[in-house]
Protein backbone atom coordinates (compact mmCIF):
# COMPACT_ATOMS: atom_id res chain seq x y z
CA UNK A 1 0.00 0.00 0.00
CA UNK A 2 1.76 3.38 -0.75
CA UNK A 3 -1.35 5.69 0.20
CA UNK A 4 -0.06 9.23 -0.85
CA UNK A 5 -0.26 10.66 2.57
CA UNK A 6 -0.46 14.54 3.02
CA UNK A 7 0.89 15.36 6.83
CA UNK A 8 -0.53 18.92 6.37
CA UNK A 9 -4.25 17.45 6.55
CA UNK A 10 -5.91 15.85 9.62
CA UNK A 11 -5.94 12.66 9.19
CA UNK A 12 -9.29 10.42 7.59
CA UNK A 13 -7.98 7.39 7.11
CA UNK A 14 -8.37 4.46 9.66
CA UNK A 15 -8.09 4.98 13.46
CA UNK A 16 -7.65 2.51 16.39
CA UNK A 17 -8.75 2.53 19.86
CA UNK A 18 -7.06 4.64 22.27
CA UNK A 19 -7.59 5.90 25.92
CA UNK A 20 -4.95 8.83 26.65
CA UNK A 21 -5.76 8.83 30.44
CA UNK A 22 -5.24 5.25 31.10
CA UNK A 23 -1.63 5.50 29.19
CA UNK A 24 -0.83 7.92 30.99
CA UNK A 25 -1.90 6.62 34.68
CA UNK A 26 -0.09 3.09 33.70
CA UNK A 27 2.95 4.96 32.66
CA UNK A 28 3.13 6.94 36.21
CA UNK A 29 2.56 3.77 38.21
CA UNK A 30 5.65 2.64 35.63
CA UNK A 31 7.68 4.89 36.16
CA UNK A 32 7.39 5.01 40.18
CA UNK A 33 7.87 1.53 40.53
CA UNK A 34 11.25 1.86 38.28
CA UNK A 35 12.43 4.78 39.93
CA UNK A 36 11.68 3.38 43.45
CA UNK A 37 13.12 0.20 42.25
CA UNK A 38 16.15 1.64 41.36
CA UNK A 39 16.21 3.53 44.62
CA UNK A 40 16.51 0.72 46.31
CA UNK A 41 18.81 -0.86 44.19
CA UNK A 42 21.46 2.16 44.24
CA UNK A 43 20.19 5.06 46.47
CA UNK A 44 22.23 8.38 45.89
CA UNK A 45 25.47 9.97 46.45
CA UNK A 46 25.34 12.28 49.22
CA UNK A 47 29.70 13.35 49.57
CA UNK A 48 29.24 15.80 52.83
CA UNK A 49 29.94 19.64 52.50
CA UNK A 50 32.86 20.74 52.81
CA UNK A 51 33.65 24.18 55.00
CA UNK A 52 36.50 26.81 55.63
CA UNK A 53 37.12 24.87 59.05
CA UNK A 54 37.14 21.11 57.74
CA UNK A 55 39.59 22.57 55.15
CA UNK A 56 41.82 24.40 57.75
CA UNK A 57 41.54 21.33 59.88
CA UNK A 58 42.78 18.85 57.02
CA UNK A 59 45.29 21.25 55.10
CA UNK A 60 46.28 24.06 57.35
CA UNK A 61 49.23 24.34 55.15
CA UNK A 62 47.33 24.89 52.04
CA UNK A 63 44.56 26.93 53.81
CA UNK A 64 47.97 29.48 54.61
CA UNK A 65 49.05 29.62 51.16
CA UNK A 66 45.79 30.26 49.87
CA UNK A 67 45.47 32.47 52.26
CA UNK A 68 48.28 34.56 51.52
CA UNK A 69 48.06 34.24 47.75
CA UNK A 70 44.52 36.38 48.80
CA UNK A 71 46.84 39.28 49.80
CA UNK A 72 49.24 38.97 47.37
CA UNK A 73 46.45 39.02 44.49
CA UNK A 74 47.45 35.66 43.35
CA UNK A 75 44.71 33.12 43.64
CA UNK A 76 42.52 32.74 40.94
CA UNK A 77 39.37 34.79 42.52
CA UNK A 78 42.03 37.65 43.45
CA UNK A 79 42.46 37.59 39.64
CA UNK A 80 39.49 37.05 38.06
CA UNK A 81 37.68 39.85 37.08
CA UNK A 82 33.74 40.77 36.11
CA UNK A 83 31.33 39.99 37.64
CA UNK A 84 33.60 39.88 41.36
CA UNK A 85 35.90 42.80 40.58
CA UNK A 86 38.56 44.71 38.00
CA UNK A 87 41.27 42.44 38.18
CA UNK A 88 41.18 41.32 34.64
CA UNK A 89 38.73 42.11 32.23
CA UNK A 90 37.69 37.81 31.97
CA UNK A 91 36.70 36.30 28.77
CA UNK A 92 36.05 36.72 25.20
CA UNK A 93 34.91 35.95 21.76
CA UNK A 94 36.55 38.56 19.31
CA UNK A 95 35.03 41.56 20.02
CA UNK A 96 32.43 40.18 22.17
CA UNK A 97 33.27 40.90 25.43
CA UNK A 98 30.37 39.66 27.79
CA UNK A 99 32.04 39.39 30.95
CA UNK A 100 33.26 42.35 30.63
CA UNK A 101 30.17 43.96 29.64
CA UNK A 102 28.37 42.34 32.62
CA UNK A 103 30.00 44.03 35.10
CA UNK A 104 31.21 44.12 38.78
CA UNK A 105 28.07 43.31 40.26
CA UNK A 106 28.89 40.62 42.80
CA UNK A 107 32.02 43.29 43.86
CA UNK A 108 34.35 40.65 45.72
CA UNK A 109 37.77 41.93 47.15
CA UNK A 110 39.42 39.13 48.21
CA UNK A 111 42.02 40.73 50.23
CA UNK A 112 39.67 42.25 52.23
CA UNK A 113 36.24 40.04 51.86
CA UNK A 114 38.17 36.87 52.67
CA UNK A 115 41.13 37.49 55.19
CA UNK A 116 40.90 41.73 56.45
CA UNK A 117 37.28 42.11 57.26
CA UNK A 118 36.70 38.60 58.87
CA UNK A 119 39.99 39.86 61.40
CA UNK A 120 39.50 43.17 62.11
CA UNK A 121 35.76 42.15 63.88
CA UNK A 122 37.17 39.09 64.97
CA UNK A 123 38.04 39.10 68.97
CA UNK A 124 42.04 37.99 68.81
CA UNK A 125 43.85 41.39 69.05
CA UNK A 126 47.08 40.50 67.77
CA UNK A 127 45.00 39.77 64.33
CA UNK A 128 43.22 43.32 64.74
CA UNK A 129 46.60 44.99 64.97
CA UNK A 130 47.68 43.43 62.13
CA UNK A 131 44.85 44.31 59.98
CA UNK A 132 45.53 48.42 61.11
CA UNK A 133 49.63 47.98 60.25
CA UNK A 134 48.46 46.42 56.48
CA UNK A 135 46.10 49.24 55.78
CA UNK A 136 48.42 51.64 57.08
CA UNK A 137 50.81 50.60 54.06
CA UNK A 138 51.20 51.39 50.95
CA UNK A 139 50.05 49.27 47.96
CA UNK A 140 53.32 48.32 46.79
CA UNK A 141 54.31 47.54 50.56
CA UNK A 142 51.53 45.42 51.56
CA UNK A 143 52.26 43.45 47.76
CA UNK A 144 55.78 42.40 48.61
CA UNK A 145 55.25 41.60 52.06
CA UNK A 146 52.64 39.19 50.97
CA UNK A 147 54.62 37.83 47.93
CA UNK A 148 57.63 37.51 49.86
CA UNK A 149 55.35 35.93 52.61
CA UNK A 150 54.01 33.66 49.74
CA UNK A 151 57.40 32.77 48.31
CA UNK A 152 58.76 31.77 51.96
CA UNK A 153 55.02 29.53 52.92
CA UNK A 154 56.30 27.50 49.69
CA UNK A 155 59.97 27.40 50.03
CA UNK A 156 59.09 25.71 53.59
CA UNK A 157 56.65 23.64 51.87
CA UNK A 158 55.12 21.74 54.70
CA UNK A 159 54.65 24.65 57.08
CA UNK A 160 51.81 26.94 58.28
CA UNK A 161 54.06 29.76 59.28
CA UNK A 162 57.71 31.08 58.92
CA UNK A 163 59.13 32.70 60.76
CA UNK A 164 60.49 36.21 60.36
CA UNK A 165 63.45 37.59 62.36
CA UNK A 166 64.49 40.78 60.07
CA UNK A 167 60.66 41.70 59.57
CA UNK A 168 60.80 40.95 55.86
CA UNK A 169 56.76 40.44 55.93
CA UNK A 170 55.19 43.08 58.28
CA UNK A 171 51.68 41.96 59.61
CA UNK A 172 51.47 39.02 56.59
CA UNK A 173 52.78 36.32 59.35
CA UNK A 174 50.52 37.41 61.92
CA UNK A 175 47.28 37.87 59.32
CA UNK A 176 47.99 34.57 58.53
CA UNK A 177 47.87 33.03 61.92
CA UNK A 178 44.90 34.66 63.21
CA UNK A 179 42.82 33.92 60.00
CA UNK A 180 44.21 29.97 60.51
CA UNK A 181 42.68 30.03 63.82
CA UNK A 182 40.24 31.77 63.23
CA UNK A 183 38.75 29.01 60.16
CA UNK A 184 39.64 26.08 62.54
CA UNK A 185 37.31 27.05 65.23
CA UNK A 186 34.30 27.71 62.60
CA UNK A 187 34.21 31.43 63.16
CA UNK A 188 35.46 32.31 59.48
CA UNK A 189 32.63 30.31 57.87
CA UNK A 190 30.11 32.22 59.62
CA UNK A 191 31.66 35.61 59.41
CA UNK A 192 32.02 35.15 55.10
CA UNK A 193 28.53 34.32 55.06
CA UNK A 194 27.02 36.71 57.49
CA UNK A 195 29.05 39.63 55.87
CA UNK A 196 26.12 40.93 53.84
CA UNK A 197 23.16 39.51 55.17
CA UNK A 198 22.10 38.22 58.74
CA UNK A 199 19.87 35.54 57.41
CA UNK A 200 22.32 34.18 55.04
CA UNK A 201 21.20 31.81 52.32
CA UNK A 202 24.01 33.23 49.49
CA UNK A 203 27.67 31.17 49.92
CA UNK A 204 29.22 32.98 47.10
CA UNK A 205 31.91 33.81 49.55
CA UNK A 206 33.48 31.09 50.99
CA UNK A 207 33.13 29.04 48.06
CA UNK A 208 34.91 31.28 45.95
CA UNK A 209 37.48 31.33 49.08
CA UNK A 210 37.09 26.82 49.21
CA UNK A 211 37.65 27.14 44.90
CA UNK A 212 41.17 28.93 45.35
CA UNK A 213 42.87 25.93 47.39
CA UNK A 214 44.52 23.33 44.98
CA UNK A 215 45.44 21.40 47.89
CA UNK A 216 42.43 20.89 49.70
CA UNK A 217 39.10 21.61 47.71
CA UNK A 218 40.28 20.87 44.09
CA UNK A 219 42.33 17.69 45.16
CA UNK A 220 39.41 16.43 46.67
CA UNK A 221 37.46 17.08 43.34
CA UNK A 222 40.15 15.22 41.60
CA UNK A 223 39.98 11.74 43.81
CA UNK A 224 35.91 12.31 43.20
CA UNK A 225 37.14 11.97 39.47
CA UNK A 226 35.38 15.59 39.17
CA UNK A 227 37.60 17.58 37.73
CA UNK A 228 37.64 19.43 34.39
CA UNK A 229 39.73 17.19 32.67
CA UNK A 230 37.83 14.11 33.94
CA UNK A 231 34.50 15.23 32.22
CA UNK A 232 34.02 16.77 35.43
CA UNK A 233 30.47 18.87 34.81
CA UNK A 234 28.69 15.77 34.59
CA UNK A 235 29.97 13.34 36.63
CA UNK A 236 28.88 12.73 40.06
CA UNK A 237 30.76 11.72 42.96
CA UNK A 238 31.44 8.18 44.06
CA UNK A 239 29.82 6.31 40.57
CA UNK A 240 26.50 7.32 40.44
CA UNK A 241 25.43 8.67 36.94
CA UNK A 242 24.85 12.46 36.94
CA UNK A 243 24.18 15.02 34.48
CA UNK A 244 25.26 13.06 31.58
CA UNK A 245 22.81 14.94 29.10
CA UNK A 246 25.73 17.09 29.11
CA UNK A 247 28.37 14.85 27.56
CA UNK A 248 28.77 17.30 24.26
CA UNK A 249 29.32 20.18 26.56
CA UNK A 250 32.06 18.65 28.88
CA UNK A 251 33.55 16.58 25.26
CA UNK A 252 34.91 20.44 24.29
CA UNK A 253 36.79 20.71 27.45
CA UNK A 254 38.69 17.51 26.40
CA UNK A 255 40.17 18.64 23.37
CA UNK A 256 42.24 21.54 21.57
CA UNK A 257 41.28 24.78 20.42
CA UNK A 258 38.90 24.27 24.21
CA UNK A 259 41.35 22.83 26.08
CA UNK A 260 44.15 25.08 25.86
CA UNK A 261 42.14 28.17 25.05
CA UNK A 262 42.48 31.13 28.10
CA UNK A 263 38.76 31.91 26.54
CA UNK A 264 37.33 27.86 26.79
CA UNK A 265 34.25 28.76 28.83
CA UNK A 266 33.51 31.70 26.29
CA UNK A 267 34.13 29.36 23.35
CA UNK A 268 32.76 26.70 24.82
CA UNK A 269 29.53 28.25 25.89
CA UNK A 270 28.93 29.87 22.52
CA UNK A 271 29.06 26.69 20.67
CA UNK A 272 26.52 25.21 22.78
CA UNK A 273 24.24 27.93 22.16
CA UNK A 274 24.49 27.55 18.34
CA UNK A 275 24.74 24.13 18.38
CA UNK A 276 21.11 24.78 20.20
CA UNK A 277 20.26 26.90 17.81
CA UNK A 278 20.78 24.57 14.98
CA UNK A 279 18.71 21.81 16.28
CA UNK A 280 15.84 23.85 16.93
CA UNK A 281 16.62 24.89 13.37
CA UNK A 282 16.62 21.01 12.39
CA UNK A 283 13.26 20.76 10.12
CA UNK A 284 14.72 23.91 7.71
CA UNK A 285 18.50 22.84 7.84
CA UNK A 286 18.83 21.53 3.74
CA UNK A 287 20.97 18.49 4.27
CA UNK A 288 19.94 17.58 8.02
CA UNK A 289 16.09 17.70 7.14
CA UNK A 290 16.62 15.04 4.72
CA UNK A 291 18.77 12.42 6.51
CA UNK A 292 15.23 10.77 8.33
CA UNK A 293 14.14 10.28 4.10
CA UNK A 294 17.38 8.97 2.95
CA UNK A 295 18.66 6.79 6.25
CA UNK A 296 14.70 4.80 6.09
CA UNK A 297 14.64 3.88 10.29
CA UNK A 298 11.04 5.08 9.93
CA UNK A 299 10.09 2.12 7.92
CA UNK A 300 11.26 0.54 11.22
CA UNK A 301 9.41 2.47 13.57
CA UNK A 302 6.55 1.50 11.32
CA UNK A 303 6.89 -1.43 10.45
CA UNK A 304 3.48 -2.57 10.51
CA UNK A 305 1.76 0.49 8.78
CA UNK A 306 4.58 0.13 6.19
CA UNK A 307 3.35 -4.03 5.95
CA UNK A 308 0.04 -3.21 5.74
CA UNK A 309 -1.22 -5.08 8.39
CA UNK A 310 -2.79 -2.15 9.66
CA UNK B 1 -12.70 39.85 14.71
CA UNK B 2 -14.59 41.14 18.07
CA UNK B 3 -12.68 43.74 20.76
CA UNK B 4 -13.90 42.06 23.63
CA UNK B 5 -10.82 40.45 25.27
CA UNK B 6 -12.64 37.92 26.35
CA UNK B 7 -14.31 36.59 22.82
CA UNK B 8 -10.86 36.43 21.55
CA UNK B 9 -9.75 34.61 24.22
CA UNK B 10 -12.74 32.21 24.05
CA UNK B 11 -11.72 31.51 20.75
CA UNK B 12 -8.23 31.24 20.38
CA UNK B 13 -8.84 28.90 23.52
CA UNK B 14 -12.00 26.76 23.86
CA UNK B 15 -13.43 27.39 20.58
CA UNK B 16 -10.13 25.96 18.67
CA UNK B 17 -10.44 22.80 20.01
CA UNK B 18 -12.73 20.06 19.94
CA UNK B 19 -13.14 18.18 23.34
CA UNK B 20 -12.56 14.99 21.52
CA UNK B 21 -9.13 16.52 19.69
CA UNK B 22 -7.95 17.23 23.63
CA UNK B 23 -8.69 14.49 25.19
CA UNK B 24 -8.79 11.84 22.29
CA UNK B 25 -10.46 8.18 22.33
CA UNK B 26 -8.92 6.85 19.25
CA UNK B 27 -5.84 7.36 17.34
CA UNK B 28 -5.47 7.49 13.09
CA UNK B 29 -4.05 3.45 13.40
CA UNK B 30 -0.69 4.29 12.04
CA UNK B 31 -0.03 4.97 15.87
CA UNK B 32 1.08 2.06 16.33
CA UNK B 33 4.54 1.58 17.57
CA UNK B 34 6.78 1.23 20.50
CA UNK B 35 8.56 4.83 19.69
CA UNK B 36 4.96 6.93 21.08
CA UNK B 37 5.74 5.40 24.42
CA UNK B 38 8.43 7.79 24.94
CA UNK B 39 6.66 10.59 24.77
CA UNK B 40 4.16 9.29 27.43
CA UNK B 41 6.79 8.26 29.51
CA UNK B 42 8.46 11.70 29.43
CA UNK B 43 5.10 13.12 30.95
CA UNK B 44 5.34 10.38 33.40
CA UNK B 45 8.83 11.04 34.50
CA UNK B 46 8.37 14.49 35.13
CA UNK B 47 5.07 13.94 36.76
CA UNK B 48 7.03 11.48 39.26
CA UNK B 49 9.40 14.48 39.40
CA UNK B 50 6.81 17.25 40.85
CA UNK B 51 5.80 14.25 42.91
CA UNK B 52 8.97 13.74 44.70
CA UNK B 53 10.13 16.91 43.93
CA UNK B 54 7.35 18.27 46.58
CA UNK B 55 8.49 15.33 49.05
CA UNK B 56 11.53 16.94 49.76
CA UNK B 57 10.14 20.33 50.07
CA UNK B 58 8.29 18.68 53.25
CA UNK B 59 11.27 19.37 55.58
CA UNK B 60 13.59 21.95 54.04
CA UNK B 61 16.86 21.37 51.74
CA UNK B 62 19.26 19.48 54.25
CA UNK B 63 16.45 17.17 55.64
CA UNK B 64 17.60 14.47 53.38
CA UNK B 65 21.08 14.33 54.43
CA UNK B 66 20.20 13.21 58.14
CA UNK B 67 16.72 11.08 57.59
CA UNK B 68 16.60 7.70 55.98
CA UNK B 69 13.11 8.77 54.57
CA UNK B 70 14.61 11.89 53.16
CA UNK B 71 17.55 9.98 51.31
CA UNK B 72 15.10 7.87 49.90
CA UNK B 73 13.03 10.82 48.87
CA UNK B 74 16.00 12.18 47.33
CA UNK B 75 17.04 8.74 45.33
CA UNK B 76 13.58 8.55 44.18
CA UNK B 77 14.06 11.96 42.61
CA UNK B 78 17.38 11.65 41.07
CA UNK B 79 16.60 8.19 39.39
CA UNK B 80 13.59 9.99 38.16
CA UNK B 81 15.51 12.69 36.49
CA UNK B 82 17.88 9.81 34.97
CA UNK B 83 14.39 8.70 33.58
CA UNK B 84 13.17 11.42 32.73
CA UNK B 85 16.45 12.54 30.10
CA UNK B 86 16.46 8.65 28.94
CA UNK B 87 13.19 9.18 28.11
CA UNK B 88 13.57 12.61 26.44
CA UNK B 89 16.65 11.52 24.41
CA UNK B 90 15.03 8.76 22.63
CA UNK B 91 12.05 10.53 22.34
CA UNK B 92 14.12 13.65 20.65
CA UNK B 93 15.43 10.64 18.26
CA UNK B 94 12.28 9.36 17.66
CA UNK B 95 11.32 12.11 16.01
CA UNK B 96 14.02 13.16 14.35
CA UNK B 97 13.64 9.85 12.22
CA UNK B 98 10.45 10.02 11.96
CA UNK B 99 10.65 13.42 10.70
CA UNK B 100 8.13 14.51 12.78
CA UNK B 101 8.45 18.50 12.33
CA UNK B 102 6.43 17.39 8.53
CA UNK B 103 2.89 19.05 8.15
CA UNK B 104 3.90 22.73 9.37
CA UNK B 105 4.47 20.76 13.08
CA UNK B 106 7.91 22.82 13.34
CA UNK B 107 6.55 24.71 16.30
CA UNK B 108 6.27 21.27 17.81
CA UNK B 109 9.69 20.34 17.20
CA UNK B 110 10.76 23.69 18.20
CA UNK B 111 8.45 23.97 21.34
CA UNK B 112 10.34 20.21 22.15
CA UNK B 113 13.76 21.75 21.88
CA UNK B 114 12.96 25.20 24.45
CA UNK B 115 11.46 21.87 26.81
CA UNK B 116 14.93 19.83 26.64
CA UNK B 117 16.91 23.58 27.20
CA UNK B 118 14.62 24.24 30.00
CA UNK B 119 15.19 20.90 31.18
CA UNK B 120 18.62 21.36 31.39
CA UNK B 121 18.37 24.14 33.15
CA UNK B 122 16.30 23.04 36.13
CA UNK B 123 18.33 19.97 36.39
CA UNK B 124 21.61 22.18 36.53
CA UNK B 125 19.72 24.05 39.26
CA UNK B 126 18.86 20.89 40.97
CA UNK B 127 22.87 19.78 41.25
CA UNK B 128 23.29 22.99 42.77
CA UNK B 129 20.65 22.78 46.08
CA UNK B 130 22.06 19.17 46.81
CA UNK B 131 23.89 21.03 49.96
CA UNK B 132 26.42 18.54 49.65
CA UNK B 133 29.73 18.09 48.18
CA UNK B 134 29.04 17.91 44.83
CA UNK B 135 26.84 20.72 45.01
CA UNK B 136 29.58 22.76 46.03
CA UNK B 137 31.65 21.90 43.38
CA UNK B 138 29.72 22.05 40.46
CA UNK B 139 28.67 25.52 41.66
CA UNK B 140 32.56 26.76 41.34
CA UNK B 141 33.43 25.05 38.32
CA UNK B 142 30.14 26.06 36.56
CA UNK B 143 30.21 29.66 37.40
CA UNK B 144 33.43 29.89 34.94
CA UNK B 145 30.64 28.81 32.41
CA UNK B 146 28.13 31.66 33.20
CA UNK B 147 30.34 34.58 33.97
CA UNK B 148 32.37 34.16 30.89
CA UNK B 149 29.11 35.11 28.79
CA UNK B 150 27.85 37.62 31.44
CA UNK B 151 25.22 35.94 32.59
CA UNK B 152 26.67 35.09 36.10
CA UNK B 153 26.42 38.26 37.12
CA UNK B 154 22.83 37.45 36.73
CA UNK B 155 22.58 34.56 38.00
CA UNK B 156 25.49 33.35 40.54
CA UNK B 157 25.68 29.77 40.81
CA UNK B 158 27.03 30.11 44.02
CA UNK B 159 24.13 31.89 45.52
CA UNK B 160 22.58 28.52 46.93
CA UNK B 161 19.43 30.48 47.81
CA UNK B 162 18.59 31.75 44.20
CA UNK B 163 19.24 28.85 43.30
CA UNK B 164 16.63 26.74 45.69
CA UNK B 165 14.41 29.08 44.60
CA UNK B 166 14.56 28.83 40.90
CA UNK B 167 14.54 25.02 40.69
CA UNK B 168 11.93 24.74 43.16
CA UNK B 169 9.29 27.28 42.28
CA UNK B 170 10.26 29.31 39.12
CA UNK B 171 12.19 26.38 36.62
CA UNK B 172 9.68 23.90 37.37
CA UNK B 173 6.70 26.31 36.87
CA UNK B 174 8.15 27.87 33.09
CA UNK B 175 9.05 23.40 32.37
CA UNK B 176 5.32 22.47 32.93
CA UNK B 177 4.45 25.41 31.12
CA UNK B 178 6.25 24.47 27.89
CA UNK B 179 4.94 20.50 27.84
CA UNK B 180 1.77 22.02 28.21
CA UNK B 181 1.95 24.19 25.15
CA UNK B 182 3.92 21.14 23.43
CA UNK B 183 1.01 18.69 24.24
CA UNK B 184 -1.12 21.49 22.73
CA UNK B 185 0.36 22.13 19.75
CA UNK B 186 0.23 18.26 19.23
CA UNK B 187 -3.01 17.48 20.06
CA UNK B 188 -4.53 20.64 17.77
CA UNK B 189 -1.97 18.75 14.54
CA UNK B 190 -2.89 15.51 15.13
CA UNK B 191 0.17 12.47 15.49
CA UNK B 192 2.34 13.05 11.70
CA UNK B 193 1.02 10.23 9.60
CA UNK B 194 4.01 8.04 8.43
CA UNK B 195 6.76 9.20 5.40
CA UNK B 196 5.41 8.49 2.48
CA UNK B 197 6.60 8.80 -1.19
CA UNK B 198 7.05 12.14 -2.84
CA UNK B 199 4.00 13.46 -1.79
CA UNK B 200 5.26 13.94 1.70
CA UNK B 201 8.19 15.33 0.71
CA UNK B 202 6.69 18.42 -1.16
CA UNK B 203 4.36 18.76 1.67
CA UNK B 204 7.45 18.58 4.42
CA UNK B 205 7.46 22.55 4.82
C1 LIG C 1 9.85 17.70 28.54
C2 LIG C 1 10.11 17.03 27.47
C3 LIG C 1 9.10 16.47 26.49
C4 LIG C 1 7.87 15.92 26.72
C5 LIG C 1 7.19 15.72 28.07
C6 LIG C 1 7.31 15.54 25.45
C7 LIG C 1 6.09 14.92 25.27
C8 LIG C 1 5.54 14.57 24.04
C9 LIG C 1 4.35 13.77 23.83
C10 LIG C 1 3.53 13.16 24.94
C11 LIG C 1 4.14 13.67 22.50
C12 LIG C 1 3.03 12.89 21.79
C13 LIG C 1 3.32 11.41 21.81
C14 LIG C 1 4.55 11.04 21.04
O1 LIG C 1 4.59 11.29 19.83
O2 LIG C 1 5.47 10.50 21.65
C15 LIG C 1 5.18 14.44 21.85
C16 LIG C 1 5.28 14.64 20.48
C17 LIG C 1 6.30 15.32 19.85
N1 LIG C 1 7.50 15.74 20.43
FE1 LIG C 1 7.84 15.81 22.42
N2 LIG C 1 8.22 15.90 24.46
C18 LIG C 1 9.31 16.45 25.05
C19 LIG C 1 10.47 16.89 24.42
C20 LIG C 1 10.63 16.92 23.02
C21 LIG C 1 11.86 17.20 22.34
C22 LIG C 1 13.20 17.49 23.04
C23 LIG C 1 11.59 17.17 20.99
C24 LIG C 1 12.51 17.41 19.82
C25 LIG C 1 13.42 18.30 19.77
C26 LIG C 1 10.20 16.87 20.83
C27 LIG C 1 9.56 16.78 19.61
C28 LIG C 1 8.27 16.30 19.45
C29 LIG C 1 7.54 16.30 18.20
C30 LIG C 1 8.05 16.86 16.86
C31 LIG C 1 6.30 15.71 18.45
C32 LIG C 1 5.14 15.52 17.46
C33 LIG C 1 5.20 14.14 16.93
C34 LIG C 1 4.05 13.77 16.07
O3 LIG C 1 3.28 14.59 15.59
O4 LIG C 1 3.98 12.56 15.87
N3 LIG C 1 9.65 16.69 22.08
N4 LIG C 1 6.04 14.97 22.82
Amino acid sequence: MTMKVDPSVKWSGPTRPYDLIKELAVAVLVIGLLAAGLSFLFSSPDEKAVTLKSWAQTNPVDFAQTATGELAGTTTSASYGPPYNKAASGQHFGILKLQDWSGVRIPINPAKSFVLNPLASYNDVAGQDAVVTWNAATADQQTAWATGYADALGKAKDATAVADPSNLYGPVPTLITSLLNMAKGGALDGSLLTSDSTLPTNFTKPLLFLADSEGYFAAKAEEQHLGGGQWGVMNETGSWPGQSWLWLFSFWYQVDPFKSSDNADTLVMLLMGLFTLLLALVPVLPVIRKIPYKIPIHRLIWKDWYNKKL
Amino acid sequence: MSTSWTTRVRKATLESYKPEDLLPDTQPAYVASWIYIFGVATIAAFVMLIATGLWLTLEGPAWWHGSGVGHFANSMHLWSVELFFVFMVVHLWGKFWMAAWRGRRIATWVSGVVAFMASLVTAFTGYLIQTNFDSQWIATEAKDGFNSIGVGAFFNALNTGQAILLHVALLPLVLGGIVVWHIILIRRKGVVPPIDNDATLEGSK
